[in-house]
């Protein structure tokens, strides 16, 4: 049964995946009527235009031109760049590896943090740190991911100035210059990511926390640390597990303002690039890295908790 | 028996005749908020004063560059600074809640009327109704928000009107999940059932018994959602992709000053600060009213 | 016999405080004794105290409680004032408790052998290897399947009835001072309720451990107690010795509670058969039905749940359908109501044949059968005041407006005792009684021929619920208005029902006017049954396990089958190669009394002498005699 289930929402995300395809390409290419027309504005002469059109192969119908352009990405032909005529893969493949180094670093710093005081604010609540951490994580998920990373920069750049303002790489700095420079998003992202894993792993041992079972294992005289740690950590490990593939999804969009405001050079500045410059092919493909990307950690998130279930796990 | 046990058993009796039983009424419990809520409501309160007389009590207008240079501390008139054009940075404030407040709340009511429409009408209709609604919002839901508000502005460009219906759309999404969901747990509900076995129509129960139940859980909702679209438009602004100047827009605000800040100008700082003033308000009043007994059990652990 | 006094609790208080800082006093001041060995229950209605005073004797209150005042005393020393970690220390390991709903508090991520053993292990009480073989004994003490390696398993892996037992090897394992059982059996059907009971007289009697128990069953309480006290409202009406308080209560809410029992169900009981609205088509019925759940193929549910069910209800009679949870009862309601449409066979009203869903009855059809839900509190929209639930079915098929509603509304408060002033209260502002007048007055408002009432009294207390059967009964008289009264409890539905319809895995196994139905012969599984309902006697428990169990048979589960008789895996008197296979042919007798069985009306005559002799022995036979018998 359970391998069915976890087949299941394979087959889900994959569906998904599909649907994503027609959304990205339905909104960049049909949408507009006319993306020639767009993409050349006041320059558009009648033989530019019919020009692009048969490049871009918008003389044929929606559907061919759909297949075709999910065949070539399933192959790694992302096309190329309206800029510069560049192969889009030869853009993305440098800065996709600085964006997962990123993402990469802040899911390693935050997850055992978040997991670590989450556990720790469930077991104290209503003390005054609890409620510390419970406030400050309240406004942290309040507040746009660039006000806190002005506000770092005000204090740690401008102020202190312990740090770089920016990340902007060269490709040839020392470890530790690297380190200097990759220090405030990846804090900003920790801080952003962290507060929303805290909240909710609180929130999820705390509901746990109000089960019958637990009150029978308070009356039970079971320790408070083995109620937490053996009652209801191993209940809540579901939507646990399901709290850190949301949040690493959520860091695409706390990637995108990061990756913007220290001009690090990622693939989501090169997509923001590409929708400023309306590079349509290129924001195609980041756009279906991205989602891909999303898709496949909410799969994961499905999987896991499927198989935290014993009642999955052991049938009757 | 003495006599006083006597009248006391009268008593107890007399209880079971009139009251059928224990009367166990709860009293009406009306929502009463801590000091914080309070203030938070003024807070709120306030940007929507704000929003609406803004322009009459602005000190200057919000294109007007009047400073006598750009990225200035506060002076004379000038409360809150300049920006790099030399415009007063409080006037442009002002003028920026309508923009940031009202496309917010715009999108936002626009994404409740669609989302609720539609989440009621799949929960009630059920089907293949309900089947085809959700698998397509499931595919949008499946979506990072900002990823879906940049493929469209990609395609289309960026206008207050396109920024109002992209983010309506995204929320709506979110809003049908959870109109839906409340709608399901209220339709298996036995009032319902009882409605639906006296023959009630559709729209009657959806009026007489769905509604009223799902109102409040939706407006505290809305709340939160009201949150997430500030924040989303803000983040397109500050991309440059949402409110183009010279309108002013809280968000776009700190992207055009951003770099005052290696100059130790306070005008990025601002507009951030209005926006989280608003968007924790709007938080703190919501975890008030649903403010719940969550962990009581906990505290009773050793 | 001065026994060793174990546990004390002296003048206890407990409250609560409102948002107000209010106290609301819960428990106050309540003093009793528990010797060694003794078991002493605390019996009362919900409101009573009684759960919150078995939590304070493990030094606990629930969320929001406090403890204001008294001691509780165990071997003379106070657990209140202990530390915090002397009382963890004490819970489980010289005070365990059980809850009521096993099902709840068995950790579900945890095995069944873990939590079993966790406790005494913790407090060090016994070692690993010690505690799980004490804990594979108690198993093969308290008869569970499989007890050797029952333990492996998960929670969701086992039975309800399973559970609670397991939970009472959880509670002993450690080998408490005293144990707290909180209702233990008041989740479980009566078949599975006497098993448990049995199972912890045993272990209890075994051990030779004190107990506290918590119910509101007198039947069940004179089973098993040795002492009894009477709570109501927190405070203590009266207590005393089992057979003090059954057999000879002085106070008059004893008097009250012993009241509102329904008798032991028998031969004789059922009013008599034609009144004044006696008409000669049947308000309501249904031939040869079948129907389920999860969609209809080939005239066939997916998910059957009742098959070849044909049931009739006359004019102004009452008719209670009887069975265990999952039999099928309330699916019966649901089909006539037209919520459920049928895959075969054809619901009647008034003799003319119903459409199957209520989207195709017309409003008169819908107007004459009202369903009344089993629980008030969801059952009315807590959005809406009484004036407008009430109001709604007098509008919509009845057309009244204005005040000539409300005059009407007045008029159907009155018809259910409730005063007028009810109409601009919201339902969260009623009593659990009167919630469920409310929700019959909602039904009566349309006027209808034909009330589907599904378990209205089970979630009520004893003379809460008592009281709802007598303004049913009136009701009944005065209106002429058909019930189909269903139930799990067959002593509620002896004592007032006209005809009975006993249902046992989605078919009906014998139905027949009361008395009939009550008189042998017996279905097999009514037989059962009827030997499950506890007698308010004390030692009947005792008198009658052994005897029954060799008379009526094990409880074991119930299996919805498609062939042959369903009950067929419990059955004493089942024949191989015939019931398992084939249907039953239906047995009728005089007055319409019918039996689906295989077995002859002369062979379930002879077999009911017989267990007339392992029950009371040879010296009754000649009573037995004298029954009028069937045939």
């Amino acid at each position: 049964m359970m391998t069915q289930m976890v087949l299941r929402r394979i087959a889900i995300g994959f569906a998904t995946l599909i649907v994503v395809s027609i959304i990205v390409f339905l909104a960049t290419s049909i949408l507009p009527g006319d993306v020639a027309q767009i993409i050349l504005g006041q320059s558009a002469t009648p033989e530019t235009l019919a020009a692009l059109r048969a490049e871009l192969g918008m003389d044929q119908p929606g559907y061919v031109r759909y297949f075709s352009w999910l065949g070539n990405m399933a192959v790694g032909d992302l096309g190329i760049s309206k800029a510069g005529g560049a192969t889009i893969a030869s853009l993305i493949g440098g800065r996709m590896g600085n964006t997962m180094v990123m993402a990469g670093l802040v899911a390693l710093i935050s997850i055992p943090i978040s997991i670590a005081l989450g556990l720790w604010a469930a077991m104290h609540p209503g003390t005054w740190l609890d409620r510390v951490v419970t406030f400050g994580t309240m406004c942290t998920i309040s507040v746009p991911e660039f006000f806190i990373a002005t506000i770092l920069v005000l204090i740690l750049a401008v102020e202190l100035h312990w740090l770089p303002s920016t990340a902007y790489l060269t490709g040839n700095e020392s470890f530790t210059e690297l380190l200097r420079a990759l220090a405030m998003p990846l804090l900003t992202l920790v801080i952003v990511v962290s507060a929303q894993m805290i909240r909710m792993t609180r929130a999820g041992i705390l509901n746990v926390m109000s089960s019958p079972y637990i009150e029978m294992a308070i009356l039970k005289g079971v320790p408070r640390r083995r109620i937490i740690l053996r009652h209801a950590f191993f209940n809540a490990i579901g939507p646990i597990v399901n709290v850190i593939a949301l949040n690493l999804a959520y860091l695409v969009s706390g990637v995108v303002i990061v990756e913007t405001i220290f001009a690090y050079p990622g693939l989501a500045k090169l997509m923001i690039d590409g929708v400023q410059t309306r590079d349509l092919p290129l924001v195609q493909a980041c756009a279906m890295i991205f989602c891909g990307t999303y898709v496949l950690l909410i799969l994961l998130a499905d999987v896991a908790s499927i198989l935290s279930n014993p009642r999955l796990r052991q049938p009757k | 028996m003495t006599e006083e046990n006597k009248t006391k058993e009268e008593e107890v009796i007399a209880k079971l005749d009139t009251f059928d039983e224990l009367p166990d009424a709860p009293p009406k419990r009306r929502i009463k908020l801590s000091w914080v809520g309070k203030i938070s409501v003024a807070v709120v309160a306030f940007w929507l004063v704000i929003c609406i007389i803004g322009p009459s009590i602005a000190p200057y207008h919000e294109m007007d560059m009047e400073g006598d240079d750009s990225f200035l501390d506060a002076y004379d008139n000038f409360y809150l600074g300049t920006d790099y054009l030399g415009r007063d940075t409080l006037s442009r404030i002002i003028y920026g809640a309508r923009n940031t407040i009202g496309i917010s709340l715009a999108s936002t009511l626009l994404a409740y009327l669609m989302g609720i429409t539609l989440g009621i009408l799949a929960a009630v209709k059920g089907g293949w109704i309900d089947m085809g609604i959700s698998r397509v919002n499931d595919a949008i839901l499946a979506l990072p928000t900002i990823m879906l508000g940049l493929i469209v502005i990609a395609a289309l460009g960026s206008s207050i009107a396109i920024l109002v219906g992209t983010a309506a759309v995204i929320y709506a999404t979110s809003v049908f999940r959870i109109a839906r969901a409340l709608g399901q747990d209220i339709m298996v509900q036995d009032f319902v059932e009882a409605a639906k076995a006296r023959g009630e129509g559709v729209w009657w129960i959806i009026r007489a018994e769905v509604l009223p139940n799902a109102a409040m859980p939706l407006a505290t909702d809305f709340g939160l959602r009201l949150v997430f679209v500030v924040l989303f438009i803000s983040s397109l602004s500050f991309l440059g992709l949402g409110v183009q100047p010279p309108a002013s827009d809280w968000g776009s605000m700190v992207r055009e000053n951003l770099q005052g800040l290696t100059y130790g100008s306070y005008a990025a700082i601002w507009p951030a600060f209005a926006i989280a003033t608003f968007t924790i308000a709007i938080n703190l009043i919501v975890d008030d009213i649903s403010a719940k007994s969550g962990g009581s059990l906990a505290k009773k652990m050793v | 016999m001065e026994k060793e006094k174990l546990f004390e609790i002296k003048d206890l208080r407990i409250s609560a405080y409102n948002e107000q800082k209010e106290e609301i006093r819960i428990v106050k001041g309540v003093t009793f004794d528990i010797h060694k060995g003794e078991v002493v229950a605390l019996i009362g209605e919900s409101g009573s105290g009684k759960t919150t005073i078995s939590l304070g004797s493990l030094a606990y209150t629930k969320p929001g409680l406090h403890f204001t005042g008294g001691e509780v005393l165990l071997h003379g020393q106070d657990v209140l004032s202990m530390s915090p970690i002397e009382q963890r220390e004490l819970r489980g390991a010289r005070v365990a408790y059980l809850a009521q709903s096993a099902a709840a508090t068995f950790n579900p991520a945890i095995t069944i052998g873990e939590q079993v053993t966790e406790s005494a292990v913790l407090h060090g009480v016994l070692t690993q290897e010690e505690a799980t073989k004490r804990a594979v004994e108690l198993y093969h003490a308290l008869e569970l399947p499989d007890a050797d390696r029952i333990g492996f398993r998960y929670p969701h892996q086992v039975s309800g009835g399973q559970l609670q037992r397991l939970m009472a090897a959880m509670a002993l394992c450690g080998n408490p001072d005293l144990m707290v059982l909180d209702e233990p059996t008041t989740a479980l059907d009566v078949t599975t309720q006497i098993e448990v009971l049995k199972a912890f007289k045993k272990v209890i009697r075994e051990e030779n451990s004190a107990a506290i128990y918590v119910t509101h069953d007198l039947a069940v309480v004179a089973q098993v107690a040795d002492h009894i006290v009477v709570l109501y409202g927190g405070e203590i009406m009266e207590q005393g010795s089992a057979d003090q308080i059954i057999n000879h209560p002085t106070h008059a809410y004893t008097k009250r509670l012993m009241a509102a029992v329904r008798p032991t169900p028998t031969a004789g009981m059922g009013t008599a058969v034609g009144s004044e609205h006696d008409r000669k088509v049947p308000a309501i019925e249904v031939k040869d039905m079948t129907a389920g759940y999860g969609g209809i193929v080939d005239n066939e549910p997916k998910v059957p749940i009742l098959r070849d069910v044909s049931v009739k209800v006359e004019n102004a009679h009452v008719v209670g359908v009887i069975g265990e949870s999952g039999c099928g009862k309330s699916t019966l309601a649901r089909v006539m109501a037209g919520l459920l449409p049928q895959a075969r066979g054809d619901v009647l009203l008034d003799g003319n044949d119903l459409e199957g869903s209520l989207h195709d009855r017309n409003l008169e059809e819908l107007q004459k059968i009202q369903f009344v839900f089993q629980m008030a509190d969801t059952a009315l929209n807590p959005k809406q005041v009484i004036g407008d639930i009430i109001g709604r079915p007098l509008e919509f098929y009845h057309g009244y407006k204005g005040k000539e509603k409300h005059a009407k509304v007045v008029e159907i408060l009155d018809m259910v005792e409730l005063p007028a002033e009810f109409a601009t209260r919201y339902p969260m502002e009623l009593s659990g009684g009167q919630k469920q007048r409310i929700n019959m007055a909602r039904s009566l408002a349309a006027n209808p021929e034909v009330m589907l009432c599904d378990e209205v009294t089970s979630a009520l207390d004893s003379i809460v619920g008592a009281n709802v059967i007598k303004l049913l009964t009136a009701l009944r008289d005065k209106t002429g208005v058909s019930f189909v009264f269903i139930s799990h409890d067959l002593s509620t539905v002896a004592s007032f029902a006209d005809e009975i319809v006993v249902l046992y895995a989605g078919r009906v196994v014998e139905q027949g006017p009361t008395d009939e139905v009550l008189t042998p012969p017996f279905h097999p599984y009514t037989r059962l049954l009827i030997s499950s309902v506890p007698e308010m006697r004390i030692g009947w428990l005792e008198d009658t396990m052994n005897k029954r169990e060799m008379a009526v048979g094990i409880a074991k589960g119930v299996e919805i089958t498609k062939v042959g008789c369903p009950f067929f895996n419990r059955c004493p008197m089942g024949i191989d190669g015939t019931c398992e296979s084939e249907s039953p042919p239906i047995r009728v007798l005089n007055d319409g009394h019918e039996i689906a069985c295989h077995r002859t009306v002369e062979e379930l005559e002879a077999a009911e002498a017989e267990t007339q002799q392992i029950l009371h022995g040879y010296e009754r036979i000649g009573e037995d005699k004298q029954l009028p018998s069937a045939g």
